[in-house]
């Protein structure tokens, strides 16, 4: 498999569309949700119209994070779990770069949980979508660490005995300065919710339920409406004045969103939380170089070793 | 106050008598972990550093987290020193525990200095030269005011610098750089602690004078000046020479001065160093920076290497380049964490799943960890590979004085090449070296690249061809074949053909080259080879060894299941020579010379080397 077409290549500059950023078809199974994403992270690239050059679509291990083979960027297919602190040394090791990593709910809650811990303290300015299926699909049927009590897999078979996981809930505790939830079946609101990820200026979250039909059927029809669900928007505060306003969601507040995330399945689906304020990793190292390199006086490399071997005289 | 064993012939009998000549001295501090006693071999190893003395110092730590046995050896005298010093010439005993465990290193003739106030020695042994001096009332007489007897090291080195009558000025110098940056009260309570110690042989010792030989101008040297510093910072410096700006870690004994060092220096340099959660996260991060075209470094211990090996493997696959630290320990499991051994050899260069060469390095000294470090760097740059530099507990914490590095010439500058690449880019050419385009680089075709862990086509598309994972394979072990190719011979040192060849690895260097100098002082015709490129190894070797009767594999590992050490076990498969045999041991230690010379004694049957061995050599400090 080649990718190595006649085809000209795009003119520098010329605007990214789906044609130009579509790779390798896709591997997943018919009727997957996983396309859905798909469609809306080319459309959010469309939107945002970053240099070609200066995406990075990278991801682990599992059904979804085969993503980066379906997009035309620089990108990275690691290994189970660990893409988080791959992406936080992209990230951090080229500022100017715009980092995006895909993955399912193994990849985050379960083999990574702690980079995604870890990743969401330091707040390195990375977008992460999680592809939530509740099931471990490209391994056929195990429980996953979001499979909801009772769920028959092949691990369980009498129907999985464990507390899952609450995503929101664990993503606002680890301290994620943006943490969204969507579906993949609506594809104007995931893009909505990525593309406001994109933009912030942190570390952002954006969880997509994307039901497997392969072996977790129907796992999230509770959202949706022509299944007989429920899909109810967050009501964010429009700081407008008016008296219901008051009863809105205020996306800066982390107790609020608490509060959001403990409600009963399916919940709400929107913005959960947004902190502006708390600086990234990014920003916070290049304020450290700065200083120290002010204080150094913008020495060269070189007269800064030749004065450290000069101290070990 | 005189010594309660004075020794038998009084020669001199007053202080001025002329000082006597020796070569070398090996002097053990033996103390608690918070007295200072490591401050007093630095600035031993400062001082050598800065006069024709050479020195290398040897340190345990008590792996306890405060408090508790410490010891700090240090050999220093006139010319190469090449290792640690087997026994202690003067044992310096601040505790009645310290007396009880290091009285046996000391030589028959040694000096035991020790503090009366807490010391009270076997009655009776005369086999050394005992001094009793009154160290913690001394220091705290000297200093008064409420420090106690905090300076009793200070104390300790102003007695060590009249016994061997060392420089004074520049000594004190010394301790004014060390202090100067904290309240003049501490510079001069050092000072008054100094004085105090230097002032005390003079009234109290007959003829424990000493001077080291005048070093031989001829043979001296490269006209640069000295440093002095210990393995761990010269693979931090290394690093810096190298252009590496980027790394990530996670601590772990003992190789977390690297990255404390690093941390610390590299915002200097424009660079981050991003303390991880933990050891998979630190190679990944480290990854992540290689991928943006800044080649990265991370690091560990055993325990924390094999945790790294899933992504070690991928970095193999993806062909990224990446130097990561093994400052091995004593294992298995947490093992003996402050110990030296040399147990990760064959995780180093196996340790992963699938078939992954990868390229191994091992310095032989503080100064060989520069520029090893350095050389991982262009070694990972140059073939996109991971390399392992792996290094030990020994190497990290010695201090060796050494020609300072022509930095002018040796630094490489940072940054990737994010020139725009061609149309016909390829990140996986069968039939070239690996080069990736790092993120951020403009393809020319307009198609983007995907490095991958999976096996993968030209283009880094995922494959299921059999012929394709055979053809890859082959990239990727050819071009570790290649890289043998251009090796240089290793260090060939003694007769070039005879009995015995001592071969080793890693930090057995100096102990094995004053091992083959006793060797061939017996009359037994040897040699030593040293091996810094582990693996792959350089060519030509197998002539080198057919040229002895055996060849002793020296190294601090297990003999293991079939009786022979991990490098070893590589050799004998690489060369199928049965002469090929192993002198291994695991006590945490580093190789006595005398360990060498028994070790190839046994392997000769050579009765009369062995009984060399068992003979006690005096001290040079024995008085006549």
């Amino acid at each position: 498999m080649s990718t190595a077409v006649a085809t000209p290549p795009p003119p520098a500059g010329a605007p990214l569309t789906k044609k130009v950023l579509t790779a390798d078809h896709p591997t997943w199974c018919p009727g997957c949700g996983d396309f859905a994403v798909l469609a809306s992270f080319y459309r959010v690239l469309e939107k945002l119209q970053y240099p070609h050059e200066k995406i990075v679509t990278f991801a682990g291990i599992g059904c979804s994070s085969r993503f980066p083979y379906f997009v035309n960027t620089h990108g990275g297919h690691f290994i189970h779990g660990r893409a988080l602190p791959f992406a936080a040394g992209i990230s951090l090791g080229g500022d100017d770069l715009h980092v995006f990593v895909f993955g399912g709910d193994g990849d985050g809650f379960s083999i990574g949980g702690n980079h995604l811990t870890h990743t969401a303290r330091k707040n390195v300015r990375i977008t992460y979508v999680i592809m939530d299926n509740s099931v471990y699909g490209l391994t056929k049927k195990q429980t996953s660490p979001t499979s909801p009590i009772g769920f028959k897999s092949k691990t369980d078979p009498w129907g999985a005995l464990d507390q899952p996981i609450n995503p929101m809930r664990t993503l606002l505790n680890s301290g994620a300065t943006f943490v969204a939830r969507s579906h993949a079946t609506q594809v104007n609101h995931m893009t909505e919710m990525m593309l406001r990820a994109a933009r912030h200026d942190g570390f952002s979250v954006v969880e997509i339920l994307s039901e497997c039909v392969e072996f977790f059927e129907g796992a999230f029809d509770a959202a949706i409406p022509r299944k007989g669900g429920h899909w109810v928007l967050i009501d964010e505060k429009k700081n407008d004045g008016s008296p219901e306003d008051a009863a809105r969601h205020d996306v800066s507040d982390e107790l609020a969103a608490f509060q959001l995330a403990g409600q009963a399945w399916p919940g709400k689906f929107g913005v959960f939380y947004e902190n502006k304020t708390r600086r990234t990793k990014n920003a916070l190292e290049a304020e450290l170089i700065a200083k120290t390199r002010e204080k150094t006086k913008g020495a060269t490399d070189l007269a800064l070793l030749q004065a450290t071997f000069a101290k070990l005289r | 106050m005189v010594s309660p064993n004075p020794p038998e012939t009084s020669g001199g009998a007053s202080a001025s008598a002329a000082p006597r000549s020796i070569k070398d001295v090996v002097i053990r501090l033996a103390g608690n972990s918070q007295d200072g006693i490591q401050a007093i071999g630095g600035f031993l190893a400062r001082l050598a550093g800065r006069s024709d003395q050479d020195v290398m110092t040897y340190m345990t730590i008590p792996s306890t987290i405060s408090g508790g046995p410490s010891i700090f050896q240090v050999r220093m005298g006139t010319g190469d020193i090449l290792s640690a010093g087997d026994r202690a010439d003067m044992l310096v005993a601040f505790y009645q525990h310290s007396y009880d465990a290091h009285i046996g290193s000391l030589r028959p003739g040694g000096v035991l200095l020790y503090d009366a106030d807490h010391v009270k020695p076997v009655e009776g042994d005369h086999r050394f030269t005992n001094v009793a001096c009154p160290i913690t009332t001394g220091t705290i007489e000297a200093v008064g005011g409420t420090a106690k007897d905090k300076g009793k090291n200070i104390y300790v080195l102003g007695l060590i610098a009249r016994i061997f009558d060392l420089e004074v000025a520049k000594l004190t110098q010394l301790i004014r750089e060390r202090f100067g940056g904290k309240n003049e009260d501490i510079v001069r309570n050092a000072l008054l602690a100094f004085d105090a110690g230097y002032a005390w042989p003079q009234n109290n010792l007959r003829d424990l004078f000493y001077r080291f030989e005048a070093i031989d101008r001829a043979t001296a040297v490269s006209g640069r000046p000295q440093v002095t510093l210990d393995g761990n910072s010269a693979i931090a410096y290394g690093f810096l020479a190298a252009g590496v700006r980027h790394g990530a870690g996670y601590p772990i004994t003992p190789w977390s001065s690297i990255m404390e060092t690093l941390r610390t220096e590299l915002p200097k340099y424009g660079g981050v160093f991003v303390q991880c959660e933990d050891e998979i996260a630190s190679i990944s991060t480290a990854l992540g920076f290689s991928y943006t075209g800044n080649v990265a470094i991370t690091g560990s211990a055993g325990p924390g290497l094999s945790l790294k090996m899933e992504a070690l493997s991928w970095a193999t696959m993806a062909e990224m380049p990446i130097v990561v630290v093994n400052v091995q320990r004593g294992g298995p499991s947490t093992g003996m964490p402050t110990n030296v051994e040399q147990s990760d050899l064959m995780q180093a260069i196996y340790g992963s799943h699938g078939d992954t060469p990868r390229v191994v390095l091992a310095p032989k000294n503080v100064e060989d960890c520069f520029y090893l470090a350095m050389e991982a760097v262009r070694i990972a740059r140059a073939y996109s590979t991971p390399v392992l530099l792996l290094t030990d507990q020994a190497l990290s914490s010695r201090i060796e004085a050494f020609d300072e590095p022509d930095l002018k010439a040796l630094m490489v500058p940072p940054g990737p090449d994010r020139t725009e690449r061609p149309a016909d880019f390829k990140p996986y050419p069968l039939d070239r070296q690996t080069r990736h385009a790092p993120a951020g680089t403009r393809i020319a075709s307009g198609k983007y690249p995907v490095v991958t862990g999976l096996e993968h086509d030209e283009f880094g598309h995922p494959t299921g061809s059999p012929k394709l994972h055979a053809q890859m394979n082959a990239k990727r072990r050819e071009k570790i074949k290649a890289l043998a190719a251009t090796l240089p011979a290793p260090e060939l040192s003694g007769d070039a053909s005879g009995e015995a060849l001592i071969v080793t690895w890693g930090s057995n260097y100096g102990p094995a080259r004053e091992a083959l100098e006793r060797i061939r002082a017996a009359g037994v015709s040897a040699g030593h080879l040293h091996i810094r490129h582990v693996h792959p190894l350089p060519p030509g070797l197998d002539e080198v060894l057919a040229r002895y009767r055996k060849v002793v594999v020296a190294e601090l590992n297990d003999e293991g299941v079939y009786g022979f050490g991990q490098f070893a076990t590589l050799l004998r498969a690489r060369y199928a020579l049965p002469s090929i045999v192993s002198t291994c041991k695991t006590d945490g230690l580093t190789f006595k010379v005398s360990e060498l010379v028994a070790g190839v004694a046994r392997h000769l049957g050579n009765a009369t080397l062995e009984s060399l061995v068992s003979q006690a050599r005096p001290s040079p400090l024995a008085t006549r």
